[in-house]
Protein backbone atom coordinates (compact mmCIF):
# COMPACT_ATOMS: atom_id res chain seq x y z
CA UNK A 1 0.00 0.00 0.00
CA UNK A 2 1.36 3.39 -0.82
CA UNK A 3 2.21 5.44 2.33
CA UNK A 4 -0.39 8.06 1.44
CA UNK A 5 -2.86 6.02 1.87
CA UNK A 6 -1.83 4.13 4.95
CA UNK A 7 -1.67 8.46 6.25
CA UNK A 8 -5.04 8.60 5.04
CA UNK A 9 -6.42 5.60 6.97
CA UNK A 10 -4.40 6.53 10.02
CA UNK A 11 -6.11 10.23 9.93
CA UNK A 12 -9.36 8.66 10.19
CA UNK A 13 -8.90 6.72 12.64
CA UNK A 14 -7.62 9.66 14.60
CA UNK A 15 -11.05 11.18 13.70
CA UNK A 16 -13.00 8.08 15.30
CA UNK A 17 -11.19 8.03 18.39
CA UNK A 18 -11.55 11.66 18.81
CA UNK A 19 -15.53 11.47 17.61
CA UNK A 20 -16.16 8.39 19.76
CA UNK A 21 -16.26 9.74 23.42
CA UNK A 22 -18.74 12.38 21.95
CA UNK A 23 -21.10 9.69 20.60
CA UNK A 24 -20.88 7.65 23.77
CA UNK A 25 -21.86 10.51 25.99
CA UNK A 26 -24.11 12.24 23.44
CA UNK A 27 -26.47 14.57 24.56
CA UNK A 28 -24.22 15.04 28.13
CA UNK A 29 -22.32 18.34 27.87
CA UNK A 30 -20.40 20.71 30.70
CA UNK A 31 -23.69 20.92 32.89
CA UNK A 32 -23.80 17.07 33.41
CA UNK A 33 -19.65 17.21 33.74
CA UNK A 34 -18.73 15.68 30.89
CA UNK A 35 -15.94 16.89 28.54
CA UNK A 36 -14.54 18.78 31.06
CA UNK A 37 -10.49 19.19 31.37
CA UNK A 38 -8.84 16.93 33.33
CA UNK A 39 -6.08 19.16 34.53
CA UNK A 40 -9.01 21.12 36.06
CA UNK A 41 -10.45 17.58 37.36
CA UNK A 42 -7.57 17.27 39.28
CA UNK A 43 -7.31 20.58 40.67
CA UNK A 44 -10.96 20.60 42.07
CA UNK A 45 -9.56 16.64 43.42
CA UNK A 46 -7.14 19.28 45.57
CA UNK A 47 -8.76 21.88 46.75
CA UNK A 48 -11.28 18.80 48.27
CA UNK A 49 -8.39 18.29 50.56
CA UNK A 50 -9.11 21.27 51.69
CA UNK A 51 -5.65 23.17 49.57
CA UNK A 52 -5.59 26.18 49.04
CA UNK A 53 -3.39 27.57 46.01
CA UNK A 54 -0.92 29.79 47.32
CA UNK A 55 -0.14 31.80 44.04
CA UNK A 56 -2.79 32.82 40.87
CA UNK A 57 -1.76 33.10 37.06
CA UNK A 58 -1.20 37.13 37.22
CA UNK A 59 -2.72 36.75 34.14
CA UNK A 60 -5.57 34.15 32.62
CA UNK A 61 -7.67 34.80 29.43
CA UNK A 62 -10.56 37.38 30.27
CA UNK A 63 -13.36 34.74 28.40
CA UNK A 64 -13.66 31.47 26.86
CA UNK A 65 -13.85 33.36 23.57
CA UNK A 66 -10.15 34.98 24.10
CA UNK A 67 -8.47 31.42 25.56
CA UNK A 68 -10.00 29.71 22.13
CA UNK A 69 -8.33 32.52 20.25
CA UNK A 70 -5.30 31.80 22.02
CA UNK A 71 -5.43 27.99 21.24
CA UNK A 72 -6.15 28.61 17.36
CA UNK A 73 -2.64 30.91 17.63
CA UNK A 74 -0.86 28.15 18.94
CA UNK A 75 -2.31 25.52 16.54
CA UNK A 76 -1.94 28.42 13.74
CA UNK A 77 2.10 28.91 14.49
CA UNK A 78 2.89 24.88 14.48
CA UNK A 79 1.02 24.37 11.48
CA UNK A 80 3.03 27.25 9.36
CA UNK A 81 6.22 25.94 10.67
CA UNK A 82 5.36 22.58 9.44
CA UNK A 83 3.21 23.60 6.43
CA UNK A 84 6.72 25.96 5.53
CA UNK A 85 9.33 23.20 5.51
CA UNK A 86 7.45 20.59 4.52
CA UNK A 87 6.46 22.32 0.74
CA UNK A 88 9.99 23.94 0.74
CA UNK A 89 11.36 20.04 1.20
CA UNK A 90 8.87 19.10 -1.57
CA UNK A 91 10.10 20.97 -3.89
CA UNK A 92 13.56 20.71 -3.13
CA UNK A 93 13.02 17.16 -3.71
CA UNK A 94 11.53 17.97 -6.98
CA UNK A 95 13.72 20.41 -8.31
CA UNK A 96 17.02 18.48 -7.58
CA UNK A 97 16.03 15.32 -9.93
CA UNK A 98 15.06 17.28 -12.65
CA UNK B 1 -1.10 17.03 32.48
CA UNK B 2 -0.42 20.68 33.52
CA UNK B 3 -0.53 20.96 37.27
CA UNK B 4 -2.09 24.12 37.89
CA UNK B 5 -0.98 27.35 38.92
CA UNK B 6 -0.21 27.28 42.49
CA UNK B 7 -1.93 24.02 43.29
CA UNK B 8 1.89 21.99 44.49
CA UNK B 9 3.46 23.44 47.71
CA UNK B 10 6.73 25.74 47.76
CA UNK B 11 8.67 22.65 48.64
CA UNK B 12 7.99 20.34 45.40
CA UNK B 13 7.90 23.43 43.19
CA UNK B 14 11.67 23.60 43.89
CA UNK B 15 12.02 19.49 44.14
CA UNK B 16 11.19 19.34 40.76
CA UNK B 17 12.88 23.20 39.07
CA UNK B 18 16.15 21.22 39.88
CA UNK B 19 16.50 18.76 37.66
CA UNK B 20 14.28 20.55 35.08
CA UNK B 21 16.43 23.25 34.94
CA UNK B 22 19.36 20.94 34.73
CA UNK B 23 18.11 18.82 31.67
CA UNK B 24 16.97 22.57 29.72
CA UNK B 25 20.47 23.57 29.80
CA UNK B 26 22.07 20.18 28.88
CA UNK B 27 19.25 19.99 26.34
CA UNK B 28 20.29 23.80 24.78
CA UNK B 29 23.82 22.71 25.06
CA UNK B 30 22.83 19.65 22.92
CA UNK B 31 21.10 21.84 20.38
CA UNK B 32 24.14 23.80 19.89
CA UNK B 33 26.41 20.47 19.21
CA UNK B 34 23.57 19.17 17.06
CA UNK B 35 23.06 22.03 15.08
CA UNK B 36 26.71 22.73 14.34
CA UNK B 37 27.89 18.95 13.38
CA UNK B 38 24.53 18.66 10.82
CA UNK B 39 23.22 22.22 10.08
CA UNK B 40 20.44 21.09 8.07
CA UNK B 41 18.75 19.45 11.37
CA UNK B 42 18.18 23.10 12.23
CA UNK B 43 14.79 22.86 9.80
CA UNK B 44 13.71 19.52 11.34
CA UNK B 45 14.07 21.08 15.20
CA UNK B 46 11.81 23.95 14.02
CA UNK B 47 9.52 20.95 12.75
CA UNK B 48 9.56 19.19 16.07
CA UNK B 49 9.20 21.94 18.21
CA UNK B 50 5.92 23.08 16.06
CA UNK B 51 4.40 19.82 16.16
CA UNK B 52 4.38 19.90 20.20
CA UNK B 53 2.77 23.10 19.65
CA UNK B 54 -0.05 22.16 17.58
CA UNK B 55 -0.35 18.81 19.73
CA UNK B 56 -0.69 20.28 23.00
CA UNK B 57 -3.00 22.88 21.83
CA UNK B 58 -5.68 19.85 20.69
CA UNK B 59 -7.84 19.37 23.56
CA UNK B 60 -9.54 15.87 22.60
CA UNK B 61 -12.55 14.23 24.26
CA UNK B 62 -11.52 10.93 25.55
CA UNK B 63 -14.02 7.67 26.38
CA UNK B 64 -13.64 8.74 30.19
CA UNK B 65 -15.73 11.64 29.34
CA UNK B 66 -13.56 14.41 30.13
CA UNK B 67 -10.59 15.68 27.76
CA UNK B 68 -7.28 15.88 27.58
CA UNK B 69 -4.70 16.89 25.09
CA UNK B 70 -2.04 14.89 23.35
CA UNK B 71 1.73 16.16 24.20
CA UNK B 72 3.65 15.75 20.90
CA UNK B 73 7.29 15.31 22.85
CA UNK B 74 7.82 11.08 21.36
CA UNK B 75 9.04 13.00 17.66
CA UNK B 76 11.63 15.57 18.99
CA UNK B 77 12.79 12.88 21.26
CA UNK B 78 13.27 10.18 18.71
CA UNK B 79 14.73 12.65 16.36
CA UNK B 80 17.41 14.64 18.94
CA UNK B 81 17.55 12.92 22.38
CA UNK B 82 15.24 13.42 25.36
CA UNK B 83 17.62 16.93 26.25
CA UNK B 84 16.49 18.43 22.96
CA UNK B 85 13.08 17.82 23.72
CA UNK B 86 13.43 19.21 27.30
CA UNK B 87 13.93 22.45 25.71
CA UNK B 88 10.95 22.13 22.89
CA UNK B 89 8.57 21.36 26.16
CA UNK B 90 9.53 24.14 28.34
CA UNK B 91 8.92 26.53 25.22
CA UNK B 92 5.61 25.22 25.00
CA UNK B 93 5.16 25.21 28.57
CA UNK B 94 6.16 28.81 29.10
CA UNK B 95 3.82 29.73 26.27
CA UNK B 96 1.06 28.08 27.87
CA UNK B 97 1.52 29.09 31.26
CA UNK B 98 1.93 33.13 30.48
CA UNK B 99 -0.93 33.56 27.90
CA UNK B 100 -3.06 30.73 28.62
CA UNK B 101 -2.94 29.85 32.12
CA UNK B 102 -2.66 26.95 31.69
CA UNK B 103 0.10 25.13 33.95
CA UNK B 104 1.73 28.15 35.69
CA UNK B 105 5.19 29.48 36.60
CA UNK B 106 5.39 28.24 39.97
CA UNK B 107 4.52 24.52 38.83
CA UNK B 108 7.19 25.23 35.60
CA UNK B 109 9.58 22.92 36.93
CA UNK B 110 7.18 20.24 37.98
CA UNK B 111 5.32 20.16 34.46
CA UNK B 112 8.80 19.97 32.58
CA UNK B 113 9.76 17.42 34.20
CA UNK B 114 7.10 15.25 33.16
CA UNK B 115 6.34 16.61 29.85
CA UNK B 116 9.33 17.33 28.87
CA UNK B 117 12.12 14.61 30.63
CA UNK B 118 10.26 11.35 32.03
CA UNK B 119 7.78 11.16 28.39
CA UNK B 120 10.64 11.89 25.95
CA UNK B 121 13.03 9.75 28.29
CA UNK B 122 10.74 6.75 28.01
CA UNK B 123 9.89 7.21 24.42
CA UNK B 124 13.27 7.82 23.56
CA UNK B 125 14.21 4.53 25.01
CA UNK B 126 11.43 2.69 23.61
CA UNK B 127 12.81 4.15 19.91
CA UNK B 128 15.65 3.28 20.68
CA UNK B 129 14.95 -0.44 21.81
CA UNK B 130 12.52 -1.13 19.08
CA UNK B 131 15.23 -0.07 16.08
CA UNK B 132 18.04 -1.93 18.00
CA UNK B 133 20.22 -4.02 15.53
CA UNK B 134 18.36 -7.22 16.89
CA UNK B 135 14.90 -6.22 16.46
CA UNK B 136 14.96 -3.89 12.99
CA UNK B 137 11.48 -2.90 13.06
CA UNK B 138 10.42 -0.49 10.32
CA UNK B 139 11.04 2.65 11.94
CA UNK B 140 7.45 3.43 11.22
CA UNK B 141 6.17 1.52 13.81
CA UNK B 142 8.76 2.38 16.54
CA UNK B 143 7.91 5.81 16.67
CA UNK B 144 3.93 5.11 16.91
CA UNK B 145 4.97 3.11 20.27
CA UNK B 146 7.60 5.62 21.51
CA UNK B 147 4.70 8.43 21.40
CA UNK B 148 2.70 6.64 22.09
CA UNK B 149 4.38 5.85 25.74
CA UNK B 150 6.28 9.42 25.92
CA UNK B 151 2.27 10.43 25.99
CA UNK B 152 1.66 8.04 28.41
CA UNK B 153 4.24 8.31 30.73
CA UNK B 154 3.81 12.15 31.11
CA UNK B 155 0.43 11.89 32.32
CA UNK B 156 1.80 8.77 34.72
CA UNK B 157 4.28 11.38 35.94
CA UNK B 158 1.66 14.01 36.58
CA UNK B 159 -0.47 11.41 38.57
CA UNK B 160 2.81 10.25 40.79
CA UNK B 161 3.68 14.07 40.88
CA UNK B 162 0.42 15.12 42.61
CA UNK B 163 -0.23 11.99 44.55
CA UNK B 164 3.69 12.97 46.23
CA UNK B 165 2.55 16.23 46.84
CA UNK B 166 -1.19 15.53 48.30
CA UNK B 167 -0.99 11.38 49.55
CA UNK B 168 -4.26 11.74 51.14
CA UNK B 169 -5.01 9.16 52.70
CA UNK B 170 -2.15 7.24 51.66
CA UNK B 171 0.15 7.82 48.45
CA UNK B 172 -1.38 4.70 46.94
CA UNK B 173 -5.14 5.88 47.59
CA UNK B 174 -4.22 9.10 46.02
CA UNK B 175 -2.25 7.52 43.18
CA UNK B 176 -5.17 5.71 42.35
CA UNK B 177 -7.44 8.71 41.88
CA UNK B 178 -4.97 10.83 40.59
CA UNK B 179 -4.42 7.68 37.52
CA UNK B 180 -8.04 7.69 36.83
CA UNK B 181 -8.06 11.39 36.10
CA UNK B 182 -5.02 11.57 33.63
CA UNK B 183 -3.69 7.93 32.49
CA UNK B 184 -6.86 6.34 32.15
CA UNK B 185 -8.36 9.27 29.70
CA UNK B 186 -4.85 9.52 28.01
CA UNK B 187 -4.68 6.37 26.58
CA UNK B 188 -6.77 6.68 23.86
CA UNK B 189 -5.08 9.82 23.48
CA UNK B 190 -1.56 8.12 23.35
CA UNK B 191 -2.83 6.21 20.57
CA UNK B 192 -4.21 9.17 18.42
CA UNK B 193 -0.67 11.06 19.38
CA UNK B 194 0.85 7.87 18.18
CA UNK B 195 -1.22 7.60 14.71
CA UNK B 196 -0.22 11.28 14.09
CA UNK B 197 3.52 10.61 15.22
CA UNK B 198 3.68 8.45 12.34
CA UNK B 199 1.87 10.38 9.76
CA UNK B 200 4.81 13.04 9.89
CA UNK B 201 7.21 10.45 10.61
CA UNK B 202 5.99 9.04 7.28
CA UNK B 203 6.85 12.56 6.04
CA UNK B 204 10.04 13.04 6.98
CA UNK B 205 11.36 9.68 5.67
CA UNK B 206 10.73 10.55 2.11
CA UNK B 207 11.32 13.78 1.87
CA UNK B 208 14.23 13.95 3.95
CA UNK B 209 15.63 9.92 4.30
CA UNK B 210 19.31 11.68 4.47
CA UNK B 211 18.95 13.51 6.87
CA UNK B 212 17.28 11.29 9.30
CA UNK B 213 20.61 8.93 8.32
CA UNK B 214 22.82 11.27 9.25
CA UNK B 215 20.71 11.93 12.70
CA UNK B 216 21.22 8.30 12.92
CA UNK B 217 17.42 7.98 13.50
CA UNK B 218 16.83 5.49 10.71
CA UNK B 219 19.09 2.74 9.18
CA UNK B 220 17.80 2.21 5.65
CA UNK B 221 18.67 -1.57 5.67
CA UNK B 222 15.86 -1.69 7.40
CA UNK B 223 13.61 0.32 6.08
CA UNK B 224 10.92 -1.25 3.52
CA UNK B 225 11.88 0.15 0.20
CA UNK B 226 8.71 0.51 -1.24
CA UNK B 227 7.70 2.73 1.66
CA UNK B 228 10.47 5.17 0.99
CA UNK B 229 9.66 5.79 -2.78
CA UNK B 230 6.09 5.61 -2.42
CA UNK B 231 4.76 9.03 -0.77
CA UNK B 232 3.93 12.11 -3.49
CA UNK B 233 4.50 11.25 -7.09
CA UNK B 234 8.42 11.88 -7.39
Amino acid sequence: MKTRNINIILLILVVIIAIAPMVMYSGLGEDEGYFGGADGEAGAVVEGLGYEPWYESFWEPPSGEIESLLFAVQAAIGAIIIGYFFGYWKAESKYKKE
Amino acid sequence: MHIMEGFLPLEWCIIWFIPSILVVLYGIFRIKKITEEVPESKALLAVSGAFMFILSSLKIPSVTGSCSHPTGNGLGAALFGPAVASVLAAIVLIFQALLLAHGGITTLGANIFSMGIIGPLVGWGVYKALTNESLKINSSIAIFFAAFFANLLTYVTTAIQLSLAFPEPTFAQALTVFMGIFAVTQIPLAIAEGLLTVIIWNGLKSLKPKLLNKLKVINPKYENPMENKSVGDN
